[in-house]
């Protein structure tokens, strides 16, 4: 069986109907097995897709996805943490705890293991692994070595991030807002004028980072295309696409292709750069180097 | 209220003492802490004189554990872990999952202590570590307000450490890969963030610029003190505008909330900087002892005390950091 692949959470704050068509046309046209869904970065957010959230949900269903609700990656205060009792008390869906103070919530019952969780060894995910989890999702800074580490003996299906803007830090301030001189609790929901995020330059002018409300990411896109066939064959059995505001049913197509050994990962790489205009590409986490550089010179360490 | 004293070398851990530190906190000289620098933290003989030391005055240790075990090689942070309960220390303090549950498996008397690093931000959060683990105290994210940590303390039935001076993140603690995006080195993984292997200074014309890993961190003018290029503590270029989008390169104080925290029902006060000299370290706790025993003895904070930490701050500027909401 070949690799799944899967959509992550949209992070940014998309109008409302974009966020929707986003989803109903992925749901028709993409070679995508799961999607995450839902809001991972900032509860004042959670009102806008609530309204669309049912329908995005049977559109994705009939499409043939298998469809996870995301948690928040920070829970801040008493009435998000309430937030979250609500989701997980939604007993027809699959959750994917980004907290472990949701792990309660859904022991017993299936659930995914998120990205935000801290899994950086074995004894960690075997701990998870025996309440319940289906499947994780590995944190986005981990080496290759300790991805093939955790495939070689991991009790459930580990998925890592192949494609987006990875998501770097998480904080209780909101530097979109911060950025417009505004506080927190009067944002006027600046961060979504920003739909792959607000770029962060050095003062030198050098493209460093983007911001997007609460979260801080990559400037560079993730793209492992020339290494997702290596992966999976170390055991890695799933790869996440983060979405980003370009045409994420062609990115799907062409890492399906190269999972299915339809493509070669340079000529693919080659068409991603045309999807993906103005971002550079980076790979260096999984290499053991810095996020933000495109390595070929190091050799990938999968033992 | 506890005073928890960072130590970085056996003559911060001597000076802490002698200021009056209840606790001391500090690491292995290796990657199973997360204040893993060149020159810093103890061997298991200098621990086990540090635990003598203080326990002679009936004060207590704390050993950090707090990075995340590498795949295929956890046993450096277990050994740490047995090192520390085999000689005495008063607890560990610990963030990663697998290791909370090895240390409570084979040392079920030894205290475990949640790390920042594990970012336990709210009541189900704190739950799952005390229920699982037998966790009795957790060292609070750098994320909440005086009323958040209020309302969880009359919720939680441990103990909860909020950090009181020093040096702090505005990010959630244990969750950042910032560092390991621009350097490669990370502090869940290495125990290090803006490594300083990986800092540049240079001069532009007039200008003296900071780099990390390569890129500007911040510029200073003639006059300007220059500052150390910890990433989130920059000056940057965001919606066309300089300035320092996630946080001025300023120092937390909590001096003036410190009966609020009391009231919050906080049971310990930590300093941040075990890469600090002993001088500083002897200074800030000796001023934050004088501090607590005023408000203690519900007196007022001696006001030169509270100038004397004026003076100690980094940048020479302090915050209440997200103990209060407009900080947001």
């Amino acid at each position: 069986m070949t690799a799944a692949l899967s959509l992550g959470p949209v992070f940014f704050h998309w109008p409302p109907q974009c966020w929707r068509d986003f989803y109903f046309r992925l749901a028709e046209e993409a070679p995508i097995d799961a999607v995450y869904l839902g809001e991972v970065v900032c509860a004042k957010r959670i009102p806008f897709t609530a309204p669309e959230i049912e329908a995005v949900l049977s559109r994705l269903k009939r499409g043939g996805k298998r469809v996870f609700l995301s948690s928040l990656a920070l829970i801040g205060n008493e009435r998000e943490a309430a937030l979250m009792r609500d989701l997980c008390a939604e007993v027809e869906a699959t959750i994917e705890a980004n907290d472990v103070g949701l792990l309660d919530l859904v022991a017993g019952r299936p659930h995914v293991l998120g990205p935000f969780l801290n899994i950086y060894n074995e004894s960690t995910l075997s701990y998870f692994a025996a309440k319940g989890a289906v499947g994780a999702c590995l944190p986005a800074e981990l080496p290759g070595r300790s991805l093939a580490r955790l495939a070689a003996t991991a009790p459930i299906p580990l998925e890592v991030h192949a494609f987006g803007r990875l998501p770097l830090a998480i904080s209780a301030r909101c530097f979109h807002a911060r950025a417009q001189r505004l506080h927190k609790d009067g944002c006027q929901f600046v961060c979504g004028r920003d739909q792959n995020g607000l770029v962060v330059n050095t003062l030198e002018g050098e493209p460093f980072l983007a911001v997007n409300g609460l979260q801080t990411l990559s400037y560079t896109c993730l793209n492992l295309l020339g290494e997702v066939k290596r992966l999976e064959a170390a055991g890695i059995s799933g790869f996440r696409l983060l979405p980003l505001a370009v045409d994420m049913v062609a990115v799907a197509r062409l890492f399906r292709e190269v999972l299915d050994g339809v493509s070669g990962a340079e000529e693919a790489s080659s068409r991603l750069e045309d999807l993906v205009p103005g971002i550079p590409f980076a790979n260096g986490f999984l290499y053991g180097a810095a996020g933000r550089s495109r390595q070929s010179a190091l050799p990938l360490e999968l033992e | 209220m506890e005073l928890v004293a960072p130590a970085g070398t056996p003559a911060s851990l001597r000076a802490a003492l002698a200021a009056g530190a209840d606790t001391v906190y500090l690491g292995f000289r290796d990657e199973t802490n997360a204040r893993n620098f060149p020159g810093l933290n103890f061997s298991p003989a200098e621990l086990e004189e540090g635990l003598r030391l203080a326990h002679r005055e009936g004060r207590k240790v704390y050993v950090a554990v707090n990075t995340f075990p590498r795949a295929g090689d956890e046993a450096p942070w277990r050994r740490a872990v047995d090192k520390a309960a085999s000689l005495g220390a008063d607890a560990v303090i610990l963030s990663d999952v697998g290791l909370l549950d090895y240390a409570s498996r084979r040392h079920p008397e030894l205290r475990l202590h949640l790390s920042v690093q594990a970012a336990a931000s709210h009541l189900d959060a704190i739950r799952f570590y005390a229920e699982a683990f037998g966790v009795r105290r957790v060292v609070l994210p750098r994320v909440l307000t005086v009323e958040e940590i209020a309302a969880l303390n009359r919720q939680v039935k441990v103990e909860t450490e909020v950090f009181a001076f020093g040096g702090m993140c505005p990010m959630a603690e244990g969750r950042c890969s910032l560092s390991s995006y621009v350097t490669g080195h990370s502090p869940n993984i290495n125990g290090v963030c803006s490594p300083a292997s990986h800092v540049r200074y240079e001069t532009r014309g007039d200008a003296l610029v900071s780099l990390l890993g390569g890129s500007v961190i911040n510029r200073f003018l003639p006059g300007e003190a220059a500052g150390y290029p910890t990433l989130c503590k920059g000056r940057f270029l965001a919606s066309g505008e300089a300035g320092y989008l996630f946080e001025e390169p300023v120092s937390l104080n909590a001096a003036q909330i410190l009966s609020q925290l009391k009231k919050a029902g906080v049971a310990a006060l930590k300093i941040e900087g075990r890469q600090r000299g002993r001088a500083y370290v002897a200074e800030v706790v000796a001023a934050y002892r004088r501090l607590i025993d005023a408000v203690l003895s519900d007196g007022q904070a001696p006001r030169e005390t509270v100038a004397q930490l004026d003076r100690l701050a980094e940048g020479q500027s302090e915050t209440t950091g997200a103990y209060g909401r407009k900080w947001r």
